[in-house]
């Protein structure tokens, strides 16, 4: 087994103010991955009006907006044999009908090579 | 005169039941961890003389205390006669100048306290969860091996060996039960939660042990979880969930089965038959169990099991959905993976259950099986696959039984 971060990119805050219905839907996606016993790490959502990025030269800037549109709203691990199952999980993830998207990274395990 | 007889031979078993265990404990509060046999002889000793005095003299005024005297009588006696007064205890209160005997004090604080640290000492995580349960029956709630053997559906050779190994165990790990300081009442709390929840769970969902037996196993569950609320340091929010899952499962154990000790199906049953008494105190434990912020997977359980004595709520199944996806998110089973897609079907329809019970991949396991012949309700055929798979995927009789009569039934439409 091997594990992917899923990663999740919106250019809306996907954390303002959703709806019931919506929880209730991304609760039952990441529900339905730990039910096969594919959930590593229930992963955390991130704030993106708490947000600052640090640069050589003492330079702090506001959120990460100003250069990249899409921010990373939230994370999560899964625990699949291939890179395809960890993909098709992320495929049902309801952020792709809201315009987010997801990226899906191998974990480079100690004394693995990449 | 045989009137009489037959009081005592009613009673001293009750009594037995009620006060073994507590004597122990006591004893062994005293004596220490690894004299626990010997505290199990004093009791022993203690019924045993009982059954030869109370049946010249019938019963005295007060048989608990009379018990209790000569337990404590028993114990000195044995303090003398061993020696072991001289040789462990008293090097240390001969250095502080008193010679004297322990006093043993059957007070009910005493008791409680004794049953705690007991509890605690049991559930000891050196030994597995089953060698745990099987110890717990037999220290904290005096069961003979007999009777455990019948619970786990295990050769009485079996158990003993395992109790035997389990004990020395215990032994060796010179666990403090005079001293329960705060922090190891802290640090044990939860694998204390854990063999009294597995306890709890062999007598409500072992399908084979015969009905007595496992309601017994279900009402010491709870009785040893309410020990654990007369201390502060364990009376927490969790160990309130626990007995709130514990009084809302109990409430069911009598509507579970028809006449004949055949298992009635959740839905079938007549919920008059299901104990208000018991989802009363449900409730009362489950509220002072969510004062605080802690949310533990009992918690979950509980809330769980509260949405099931409730009826005709539209919402119900969705409020079962969400709480098993937090359980499942927190704690990976396959019997909580398997729920939580009957909870899914329950909101989103067979077709959609269908679809997330396949991703289960459980193909070994026969409530997978029984749970897709449930499902696959509009196929006839592949309904009867399912639950042919189940039948031969189980051992359990009143499994077999109910999963028969579904397929008859399948097969007469």
């Amino acid at each position: 087994m091997k594990e992917f971060l899923l990663i999740f990119r919106n250019s809306t805050d996907p954390h303002a103010n959703p709806s019931p219905e919506v929880i209730q839907e991304r609760m039952n996606w990441m529900a339905g991955i730990a039910a096969q016993n594919k959930l590593a790490d229930k992963g955390n959502r991130l704030s993106s009006n708490q947000a600052k990025t640090v640069r050589p030269g003492d330079v702090v800037t506001d959120g990460p907006y100003t250069e990249i549109k899409e921010f990373i709203s939230g994370y999560v691990v899964v625990r699949t044999e291939t890179i395809e199952e960890a993909v098709a999980l992320a495929k049902k993830n309801p952020i792709l009908k809201d315009g987010g998207n997801i990226e899906v990274r191998a974990i480079i395990q100690p004394n693995e090579k990449h | 005169m045989s009137g009489q007889q037959d009081t005592y031979q009613q009673l001293l078993p009750q009594l037995f039941r009620l006060e073994y265990t507590k004597m122990t404990a006591v004893l062994c509060r005293h004596f220490g961890l690894k004299h626990l046999a010997v505290a199990e002889d004093i009791a022993s000793e203690a019924f045993l003389q009982a059954t030869h005095t109370w049946a010249h003299k019938g019963i005295p005024e007060n048989p608990t205390a009379w018990l209790y005297t000569v337990a404590k009588n028993k114990a000195r006696d044995y303090l003398k006669h061993e020696q072991i007064f001289e040789q462990k205890v008293s090097p240390q209160l001969q250095a502080n100048n008193q010679v004297s005997y322990p006093d043993f004090d059957f007070t009910e604080k005493q008791i409680a306290d004794s049953q705690l640290a007991m509890i605690f000492a049991v559930c000891d995580p050196v030994n597995p969860p089953a060698a745990q349960i099987a110890l717990a029956l037999q220290i904290l709630c005096g069961f003979s091996i007999t009777t455990i053997s019948h619970a786990f559906l295990s050769p009485a050779e079996t158990i003993k060996k395992r109790l035997q190994r389990a004990r020395s165990q215990l032994r060796e790990q010179n666990f403090q039960v005079s001293n329960l300081t705060p922090e190891v009442l802290a640090t044990r709390l939860p694998a204390v939660h854990t063999t009294l929840y597995l306890l709890f769970n062999e007598g409500y969902f072992s399908s084979g042990a015969n009905q007595v037996i496992r309601q017994d196993l279900c009402g010491e569950a709870l009785r040893l979880a309410l020990i654990l609320t007369t201390n502060e340091r364990t009376d927490t929010p969790a160990t309130k969930a626990l007995i709130a899952l514990f009084c809302y499962q109990s409430s069911r154990l009598e509507a579970r089965l028809n006449d004949s000790g055949e298992q009635i199906l959740f839905e079938q049953q007549d919920t008059s038959r299901w104990n208000q008494e018991l989802i009363v105190k449900g409730h009362q434990y489950f509220i002072d169990a969510c004062t605080g912020n802690e949310l533990s997977r009992y918690h979950l359980e509980a809330g769980i099991a509260y949405w099931h004595t409730t009826v005709d709520n539209p919402d119900k199944w969705k409020h079962i959905l969400s709480l098993y996806n937090e359980l499942i998110i927190i704690s990976y089973s396959p019997v909580t993976a398997l729920n939580r897609t009957f909870a899914f079907a329950k909101v989103y329809g067979n077709k959609a259950g269908i679809e997330e019970a396949l991703k289960l991949r459980l193909d070994n396991n026969s409530y997978y099986h029984s749970l897709l012949g449930y499902l696959y309700s509009d196929a006839i055929e592949t309904a009867i696959y399912h639950y042919q798979k189940a039948l031969a995927l189980t051992n359990s009789e009143p499994e077999k039984h109910t999963i028969q009569k579904e397929i008859n039934r399948l097969q007469g439409l």
